[in-house]
């Protein structure tokens, strides 16, 4: 049965977010040969439409609107009703990021519908819609269907192929005016402590320092090394509690899970709880200096020494590697 | 101010995850209060402790769950209430669970509510935000931070990393971060004191709800244990040369770099 599917994208600063199109991926799926409607909420965002077009997307609705230049859960959802009042579509797919996090469950409260959050993959088998997503932080997974109502996700971010971009591409974009009022959570601030690297959720590399980092210090070849491979930085919830870092930092069972194609535990035991924030990982390179450490379990390739000689040592050689290639 | 708690029976987090006849096995495991409630439980008795006020914990679930209320007890709220449904549905869903809070929640005017961002079982974070969305109230997730002056409100969110400083008004509904605060234990007198707290059970029928508004709008058709991984390599031999090895196998291996 074919569907109209509504991709809703997340913009960040001047851009689309890269799961943006994984969900406009996603809603291929989720639609069966039906239509998929790019739906892009923001301020002076109209000029970004044509990007969800070239990803796949065969439409985009806008809402522009100041109000709508900072996310709230009031703001947005106002703005994304507005959008599902004029569409009826019947199904909807969205990033599971903060936003999309926030989002999701209070409009599928609003339309008394089904939600699948956290999917980390979707296929069409015997005539449903499968979802399949991590239970128990990873350590299981369940596939899920929807019985009642509309087809309602949220998608991890780097696990739905992006579709080939194709400039070639073109559809209609549309504007829809939403009253957005009567905001009962005000924005005051907003405090950067993430900008200055790649963030976590949406990195495709992570190099991750556990107690074995001995210090905040110690994160700087951590820092240089992410910085070269062009990733970011995590932590283990031991370096956490030991104040080397930002409880922003830490992955695992309680904090991020997180799925890049390459991860670099540095001084990281690898507890049953770090585990399940990052064994999904498509690459696991452990280096550490007990060779008994559980996180050799898990990892592809491993390294049995210091980390603050094998660190440096590693960014060297990825420059060479890149000035190279 | 009267302070409701939302929380979750889950595994420990110590537990491996096996499968008998395709569901998770719950043999001899070791449950807990889901982490992310239990500093909404923390937070709210120190609210409580410096404005007055009571603390009610609630969940949805089955008899067992009591272990994990009289827990909370033990910390120091002082009411809890179990929605046992464990007899008439089966099968609930996040709308499942919301309906029935929601519908427990509408008559008890709670100032404010409390729930984890996400429960390390299920994993959806739904429950929070749309309860709060059943009561008409705003609700803020992820938070790390809370200050109350009278009525009004201000939080600090946990945006990936970013914060954002938030302002807004009583009645309210969040959903606690890892950073709020630190949970404290309970203590020996805490215990011998839940003993004799009020701990209420709730059914269906008291909620004024029939099974079909509470049916589930999703179905897990099949639980898998992802494949196990095996061990990689251990490289060998000099440090440089392991890092030249580590960097060509990523290389053409894992065609990274």
């Amino acid at each position: 049965m074919s569907r109209k599917v509504l991709a809703v994208a997340e913009v960040r600063e001047t851009s689309l977010r890269n799961v943006s199109f994984e969900a406009v991926a996603a809603a291929k799926t989720m639609a069966e040969g039906g239509e998929v409607v790019g739906v892009i909420l923001g301020a002076n965002i109209v000029g970004l439409a044509n990007d969800m077009i070239h990803h796949g997307a065969d439409r985009v609705i806008v809402v522009d609107n100041e109000r709508l230049k900072q996310y709230t859960s009031d703001g947005f959802s106002q703005a994304l009703l507005a959008v599902i009042d004029e569409e009826k579509p019947e199904g909807i797919v969205m990033g599971h990021t903060a936003l999309g996090k926030d989002l999701s469950p209070k409009i599928a409260s609003r339309l008394q519908s089904g939600l699948i959050s956290d999917v980390t993959d979707i296929e069409c088998a015997g005539g449903n819609i499968v979802f399949t997503r991590p239970i128990y932080s990873g350590k299981a997974f369940e596939k899920k269907i929807i019985t009642d109502g509309l087809v309602f996700a949220t998608v991890r971010p780097n696990n739905i192929s992006i579709l080939e971009k194709d400039e070639s591409r073109s559809g209609d974009v549309s504007s829809i005016t939403a009253e957005i009022k009567d905001l009962r959570a005000i924005v005051k601030e907003v405090v950067r402590k993430a900008a200055e690297g790649v963030d976590l959720s949406e990195a495709k590399v992570i190099v991750a320092g556990g107690r074995g980092v001995k210090s905040a210090e110690g994160f700087e070849p951590l820092k240089q090394l992410a910085d070269v491979l062009g990733g970011a930085v995590g932590a283990s919830r031991g370096a956490c509690d030991a104040g080397y870092c930002d409880y922003s930092l830490q992955i695992g069972q309680t904090g991020k899970v997180v799925t890049p194609d390459l991860y670099i535990a540095c001084g990281i035991s690898g507890a049953i709880q770090h585990l399940a924030g990052m064994s999904n990982s498509k690459f696991i390179v452990a280096i550490n200096k007990d060779p008994e450490a559980n996180i050799f379990k898990v990892a592809d390739y491993g390294i049995v020494g210091d980390l603050f000689e094998v660190v440096p040592l590693l960014t060297e050689e990825c420059k060479k590697l890149k000035i190279r290639t | 101010m009267n302070i409701i708690v939302i929380l979750k029976r889950t595994f420990d987090t110590e537990e491996k995850i096996t499968l008998s006849n395709g569901q998770i096995n719950e043999d001899g495991a070791e449950f807990i209060i889901n982490p992310y409630d239990e500093y909404g439980i923390e937070e709210a008795i120190q609210i409580r402790d410096k404005v007055g006020g009571e603390v009610t914990v609630v969940t949805v679930g089955s008899e067992e769950s009591e272990k994990e209320l009289r827990t909370a007890l033990a910390m120091g709220a002082d009411k809890a209430v179990l929605i046992n449904i464990e007899e008439e549905v089966s099968d609930g869903d996040q709308f499942t669970t919301a309906r029935l809070l929601a519908e427990f929640l509408q008559d008890k005017n709670p100032d404010l509510l409390f729930s984890g961002n996400v429960a390390i079982d299920g994993g959806s974070g739904q429950v929070g935000p749309r309860v709060a969305d059943l009561l008409g109230i705003p609700f803020v997730s992820t938070i790390t931070k809370l200050d109350i002056n009278g009525q009004k409100v201000t939080v600090v969110r946990d945006v990936e990393g970013d914060s954002e400083v938030i302002e807004t008004t009583l009645p309210l509904l969040v959903t606690c971060q890892q950073g709020l605060n630190e949970p404290r234990y309970p203590s020996l007198p805490g215990i011998m004191k839940a003993k004799r707290k009020p701990l209420d059970e709730i059914l269906l029928d008291d909620l004024d709800l029939e099974i079909d508004d509470v049916k589930a709008k999703t179905k897990t058709i099949e639980i898998f244990l992802p494949p196990k991984k095996e061990a990689g390599v251990v490289l060998e031999g000099e440090l440089a040369d392991q890092v030249k090895e580590l960097v060509s196998l990523l290389h053409t291996e894992a065609k990274f770099l």
